[in-house]
């Protein structure tokens, strides 16, 4: 929040005195008023949408849902609208946690499908429920009261709205700026990486589907005691696109980016409202062929939506700071040297009818490497997918530290000390080196929503940076971590996913090609850091076609040539295997 | 509930869910080829009743001008993109066929009306007028966009759909209408008063649903969509061209949108907005199928069809939730068969 302290002060300050001069007219207080309402359903969408790469349609229904509750209590029972409040947020959030539960698990294109669904269905629910005044909807909702203070008018009860909508900004701001926050922000670049370090990937999706819920509704409560009245107009699907849009539009990745949003989208309505039907001659709702225009070339032309344009004006982001008090994370005590850690056996792996992997077994011991090569095609990425649960095994067992761990989640092989980087690199390019890193250390961390919305988690978070920042330096890449990940070279990007890997506090580390795209120099400094942690008592297990590096590297080899393994041993051995001649180069030379 | 009612409710099951299956259909070929959840595919129902509607009452529908407009639109694009590398021979050759036809049809459509050639001439322009739109949204809308994720094309596709629908109020009014029936027939089975209607309905949903299967079986254009649909990559590698496929789901789906559109609007009153809840049905018997399976989407699609005519009898206030509540549980069986880690775009 720093960053934005002045300009925000004075937008603040700006937003303080706004309703209080006498000479601002009735209607640029309501616009503004439902201007709020908007932005924190829209806030909630950007986070769904632009930070978490999922989306929804029914976030309108979200907001009917709690406008009904207090409406229906406060009229029917007399309920105060601020118990009303906690019903309505307990019965979206239950709803929302209902249908995320049944969709976050399948491809992103269900959610909104599921969404959509559930906005139509409400609508025609609430439309044709007599208990809920059909479609005339309920009047004569109470107004809200502070210390018998009755707020009926729009420039009161302005403060209220604005009061939660930057009450929402900050906390929103905080949660993205957290451990939960970290791994929101990883979503978005698709699972593997991050269950692979332990983040539960359909538990934080759920998390931003039900936080985005539980704004609308709070948006929603809020607009029935503006309005006094509800209708299942205001809460229908094309509701639920209009948000959409207003967060496309403001900047799907950043929480102002939706006040942006929701403020062009509501004077452009306005305004459009007034213009349009005299152009045409006929009244209707002509300002959606302008709004779906706008979507369709917001989205051809850039995709993060008009708030980077303002953001250009504001001071750039600090770097964080990184406290070098904070207190080391605990870290996992080293196997003695020489334990078996894993084993892998009669390993076995068919896609259809391509047997990828047929009957490997090997053994990886504490404090040592052992390089799996072989040509392109031969099994070991696969392998690799099998040992660490990104693939499921159709045959044969894995076994670490005695225990079976085939078939467990990548979840659940990550909690154990075993990490791993990828053939293609997965990192989130809009985010630092320094986060990329952080959340590598995800499993070290318990900080959950609430401390990091309420940053009761700093102590912890700056733990958790510090670790971040020290494997960063130890893999020569210190100078770099503020920078966004999207800007380093491929090379780098490999070491990048080592140190976010080491933050783990393996016990194995599995390096997918960690050489590639290296220059000499960095692939010396490469080589002598896994000696060193070989030399911690870490096992390293890794696949790399540069020979040099290997064989100047490794304990022992294990050779795969479709799918099988060929040949294992030191690397003389197998230097001098003519089976391993004759995979490599066609013949003994 | 007597066997008569029954059999009544299962005719107009029938005949709503043979609809509904060819929009589902159309919106699995959209989504396989394409990657594009396409939203907008009851606006074509619409225009298509509608623009019927316009030129049987004798007026020029905004179809026609808007079909010129997105010519332009496209063939301003294509220019653009192809501007200092193509011949001038090719540059006449879009001008020509992307503002020329157009312009063709705003002129036959003008000139049409008046002279009142009948049904079937009404029926080929409604065809020319609005199976264009879908290769030319295609390429104005969804081709710049070929490598964007599919959550990114689901937006733009509602984003259309909202500018299409905003365009059918502003082209037809608010008013709804119905068209000429093809023949007034009807025929009676026992207590059952079937209509001719009906059965074109029925029978022409059967027939196209028999025709792609055969045109995926047995043509090149046919299996390219197919291949292209299984890997966009490895389609464009043995050269079939991303583009051409997707304009072809496009025509495509624009076609059955607009037939749908014809043959419903003899029975049912089209308004501007009819085909969003149309169009949504289909996309429920299309989810069933996993917007993958033609078989079993036009089978659920069938069955959204039944239900709602079912249920309309039962609860009729109620149907549209029942309806659209249904596709929980699909949603919840697929959630629990086959979890998976994602890891694509």
């Amino acid at each position: 929040m720093s960053r934005l302290a002045k300009p925000s002060i004075a937008a603040a300050a700006l937003c303080l005195i706004f309703p209080l001069v006498p000479v601002v007219p009735e209607f640029w207080v309501t616009l503004m008023n439902y201007i709020g309402l908007a932005a924190l359903v829209a806030m909630g969408l950007v986070m769904l949408t632009g930070v978490g790469g999922m989306t929804s349609f029914g976030q309108a229904a979200f907001a009917g849902f709690a406008a009904y509750a207090t409406a229906v209590l406060s009229t029917a029972y007399d309920v105060s609208p601020w118990i009303n409040l906690l019903i309505g947020l307990a019965l979206s959030g239950g709803v929302a946690l209902a249908i995320g539960c049944i969709t976050v698990r399948l491809s992103g294109h269900y959610l909104p499908l599921g969404t959509m669904a559930w906005g139509i269905s409400f609508y025609y629910l609430f439309g044709n429920l007599q208990v809920l005044g059909a479609h005339d909807g309920i009047t004569g909702i109470p107004p809200l009261t502070i210390s018998g203070h009755a707020l009926t008018q729009g420039r009161s009860y302005y403060y209220v709205i604005w009061g939660f909508v930057l009450a929402a900004v900050v906390l929103s701001e905080n949660l993205l700026d957290s451990r939960v926050g970290r791994a929101i922000r990883a979503l978005r670049a698709g699972s593997v990486a991050a269950e692979a370090h332990g983040v539960n990937t359909a538990r934080t999706k759920l998390v931003v589907f039900v936080y985005a819920a539980l704004l609308a509704s709070l948006s929603g409560w809020l607009y029935a005691h503006l309005q006094r009245s509800v209708n299942p107009t205001a809460f229908g699907l094309h509701a639920g696109m209009e948000y959409l849009f207003m967060a496309v539009l403001g900047g799907a990745g950043n929480v102002l980016g939706a006040v942006l949003g929701a403020a062009i989208t509501m004077i452009l309505k306005d305004q459009l409202q007034n213009i349009l039907p005299r152009l045409l001659g006929t009244q209707g709702n002509f300002e959606i062929v302008v709004f779906g225009l706008c979507l369709v070339a917001l989205l051809q032309t850039t995709r993060e939506g008009l708030w980077p344009f303002i953001a250009r004006f504001g001071p750039a982001r600090p770097d964080k700071v990184i406290s070098p008090h904070a207190a080391a994370l605990g870290a996992r005590s080293m196997p003695e040297k020489g334990a078996r850690l894993l084993q892998v056996r009669d390993v076995y792996k068919n896609f259809g009818g391509l047997i990828a992997v047929n009957n490997v077994s090997f053994d990886v011991r504490a404090g040592e490497v052992v390089g799996l090569i072989g040509p392109n095609g031969a099994g070991k990425s696969t392998t690799f997918n099998l040992v660490t649960g990104l693939a499921t095994l159709s045959g044969g067992e894995v076994t670490w530290l005695g225990e079976r761990i085939g078939g467990k989640s990548a979840r659940q092989i990550s909690r154990r000390g075993i990490a791993r980087t990828f053939q293609h690199v997965k990192l989130i390019p809009d985010m630092t080196v320094l986060e990329n890193v952080a959340l590598g250390a995800h499993l070290r961390g318990r900080a959950g929503v609430l401390r990091g919305m309420l940053r009761l988690d700093r102590s912890e978070e700056a733990r958790l940076l510090r670790e971040a920042a020290r494997q960063l330096e130890r893999v020569g890449l210190g100078d770099h971590m503020h920078r966004p990940a999207g800007s380093l070279a491929l090379g780098q990007l490999r070491i990048v996913e080592i140190a976010r890997a080491l933050c783990l506090d393996p016990v194995l580390l599995l390096l997918d090609e960690p050489a590639a795209g290296l220059r000499h120099l960095e692939k010396q400094f490469l080589s002598r850091l896994l000696c060193r942690l070989r030399d911690e008592g870490m096992a390293v297990l890794l696949v790399e076609h540069d020979m040099d590096f290997v064989m100047g590297l490794t304990d022992k080899l294990v050779v795969l040539d479709f799918g099988q393994i060929i040949a294992t041993g030191t690397p003389d051995e197998v230097r001098s295997d003519p089976k391993v001649l004759e995979a490599y180069l066609g013949g003994v030379a | 509930m007597d066997s008569t009612i029954l059999m009544f409710l299962v005719q107009d099951g029938v005949v709503n869910g043979a609809v509904y299956a060819l929009l589902g259909v159309a919106l699995v070929l959209v989504f396989t080829v394409t990657r594009v959840v396409f939203i907008p595919q009851g606006a074509f129902v619409a225009y298509g009743g509608l623009t019927m509607a316009a030129l049987e009452a004798g007026r020029t529908p905004g179809t026609a001008w808007l079909l010129l407009v997105m010519g332009v639109v496209a063939a301003g694009m294509e220019l653009l993109r192809r501007w200092g590398t193509s011949p001038p021979r090719v540059m006449a050759r879009i001008l020509a066929v992307d503002i020329g036809v157009p312009c063709g049809l705003l002129a036959v459509s003008l000139w049409l009306p008046g002279h009142g050639l009948g049904q079937w001439a009404n029926i080929l322009l409604t065809f020319a007028l609005v199976i264009p739109i879908g290769p030319v949204l295609y390429r104005i809308a969804f081709q710049p966009l070929a490598d964007a994720s599919v959550l990114v094309l689901f937006i733009v596709a509602v984003g259309i759909d909202l500018t299409m629908t905003g365009l059918g109020l502003v082209f037809f009014g608010p008013e709804g209408y119905r068209t000429e029936v093809f023949s007034a027939v009807s025929f009676s089975v026992g207590p059952l008063n079937i209509s001719a209607q009906s059965i074109w309905i029925v029978a022409m949903a059967a027939m196209l649903l028999g025709g792609l299967f055969v045109f995926f079986e047995r043509t090149l254009l046919g299996k390219a969509l197919r291949a292209s649909a299984v890997n966009r990559r490895g389609a464009r590698l043995v050269g079939i061209p991303t583009s051409l496929s997707g304009r072809t789901a496009f025509g495509l789906a624009a076609f059955i949108g607009c037939l749908s559109g014809l043959l419903i609007a003899p029975v049912t009153t089209i308004y501007f907005d009819t085909g969003f809840m149309v169009g949504l049905k289909g996309l429920i018997g299309a989810i069933i199928g996993g917007l993958i399976s033609y078989p079993v989407t036009a089978v659920a699609a069938l069955v959204v069809g039944l239900l709602e005519a079912f249920s309309s009898f039962e609860a009729s206030a109620f149907k549209e939730v029942i309806i659209f509540t249904v596709i929980i549980p699909v949603l919840l069986w697929r959630s629990l068969t086959r979890p998976h880690i994602e890891d694509e775009e």
